[in-house]
């Protein structure tokens, strides 16, 4: 991870060819009791890319990425992450996908009875079973690449949003995850400090970390992602570059929601 | 307007009999504070889980103990355990009547920590990999208790003045003494002032010591000052 080395823009990502997508979503469809939130979402993430799901409040975009790390069960058909299919029932199977999936939340959720330091070395010590002085000297790392090196020591409730949301991404980031998943992860930010989140995230992005994002800023999907992908009543409407994507939307429902200005 | 003359004199001979009742009174509250709050932690656990049964039963005893007088509670583990081949002290007596009622007073306290506990807390760590006991101890228990500690603490300083209490049943401690001090000198505004002074200090005292526990226990209380 080379975060400060790597500069000016980045590459757009190609997927390795012949190699299997890291996320391979086929046919899933999810229901809250009566309702059902997800009709058939099928949907392939490549390594090393950048993955932005756009769409209104309600089209089920969350809850997607609640079924591929396994916080929901879902209803019908199959989630792989890294050829390995994803089951709630299966213990091993969720073990072995919190080994290669981070991710982050709207609200942080940050403990707050830890310092900034135990919050990430929680995992580290009582998952990975490192010794303390190498969790330490991860979180140090990690809380270098997003800037907040002097923050070791605070509490939680000292911190700013965006700090503290920052410190979420590092808190993932230290266990080495294969894929990161963000959950909304501005919406609770204050305009002026949504930047330096998304700049961390854009920072992990060009070092080739395969994320998958859930979000409303669609300036930073339009100019990071590598595909924007976009949900309509629980399905995936229309997905694709965004360059073509924005450019010409296919359906008029995206093309609704483009000029909404959301 | 009545006229009394205090005289604490008989204090010379009887100081060492206030001083023995305090030391027992801290021995008899700091013993059932102890094992309170495992009963009080374990109630609490089983209260907030998932075991319908268990949780149910757990919810009578505490309602039972919340809704009927110490006094009686402690009348019935003394006088009433005998008659089904169960004898002890009259301090054992009063420990255990103690524990049984700070047990259910705490596991309320507790668990009002517990379900104060985000859903989203429980998300994140599960995402980190911790398992179901990691998640429970590191993420539900620690904050929980820290949480309530403050509400814990004056439940633990107001068993310690209730445990005066448990003189009805000659229990040794510090009511009981004065009791015994008050017969035979017959000083009863002298003797119960003492006492009550006593019993101040003695609040004091459990306050400091519950305090540096918590400083002990609780990073976050001692770095933030919280």
């Amino acid at each position: 991870m080379s975060v400060n080395e790597a500069a000016g823009t980045r590459p757009r990502n190609e997927a390795v060819p012949g190699a299997e997508p890291i996320i391979v979503v086929d046919s899933v469809s999810k229901s809250f009791g009566p309702l059902q939130v997800l009709h058939g979402v099928s949907l392939e993430i490549e390594r090393g890319t950048m993955v932005a799901i756009v769409g209104r409040s309600g089209s089920g975009k969350s809850t997607l990425l609640r079924c591929i790390n396994a916080l929901e069960e879902i209803n019908g058909g199959t989630i792989k992450v890294c050829g390995h299919m994803v089951s709630m029932s299966d213990r091993a199977s969720v073990k072995r996908l919190r080994s290669e999936v981070g991710m982050v939340f709207q609200s942080y959720n940050l403990f707050p009875h830890l310092n900034v330091l135990r919050n990430i070395t929680l995992a580290l010590t009582a998952v990975q079973k490192k010794s303390r002085a190498d969790a330490d000297a991860i979180a140090h790392k990690v809380l270098g690449l997003v800037g907040l090196a002097d923050k070791a020591e605070a509490f939680p409730e000292q911190l700013s949003g965006g700090q503290a949301q920052r410190v979420a991404i590092a808190r993932s980031l230290a266990l080495s995850p294969k894929v990161l998943l963000f959950d909304e992860v501005t919406s609770a930010l204050d305009p002026e400090l949504t930047g330096e989140v998304l700049k961390v995230m854009e920072d992990l992005a060009r070092d080739g970390m395969t994320m998958v994002l859930v979000t409303h800023e669609m300036a930073f999907a339009r100019r990071v992602a590598d595909i924007v992908v976009f949900m309509h009543q629980g399905k995936v409407w229309e997905a694709g570059p965004p360059a073509e994507l924005f450019a010409d939307p296919k359906t008029p429902e995206l093309r609704q929601f483009l000029s909404s200005g959301l | 307007m009545l006229s009394y003359s205090f005289d604490f004199s008989f204090l010379l001979t009887t100081w060492p009999a206030f001083m023995r009742g305090a030391w027992q009174t801290i021995l008899l509250a700091g013993t059932s504070i102890a094992i309170g709050f495992f009963v009080a932690l374990i109630c609490a656990i089983i209260r907030s889980g998932k075991n319908k049964l268990a949780s149910g039963l757990v919810g009578v005893y505490v309602e039972v103990i919340r809704n009927t007088p110490l006094l009686v509670q402690i009348f019935i583990v003394y006088f009433g355990l005998p008659s089904i081949g169960l004898r002890m002290s009259a301090e054992t007596a009063a420990v255990i009547a103690l524990v049984i009622n700070t047990g259910a007073y705490g596991s309320e306290i507790i668990r009002a920590g517990i379900e104060s506990i985000a859903k989203g807390q429980l998300e994140a760590a599960e995402c980190l990999g911790l398992n179901k006991f990691q998640v429970y101890w590191h993420i539900i228990l620690i904050p929980a208790v820290e949480r309530v500690y403050p509400a814990l603490s004056s439940q633990f300083v107001l068993l310690m003045l209730s445990s005066s209490i448990t003189s009805q049943i000659s229990a040794q401690e510090l009511t009981a003494e004065a009791n015994l001090i008050q017969s035979e000198t017959f000083r009863s505004f002298e003797v119960y002032l003492i006492v009550a002074a006593i019993y101040l200090a003695l609040s004091v005292l459990f306050r400091v010591v519950l305090w540096a526990i918590g400083e002990v226990a609780f990073v976050r209380r001692r770095k933030l000052r919280t």
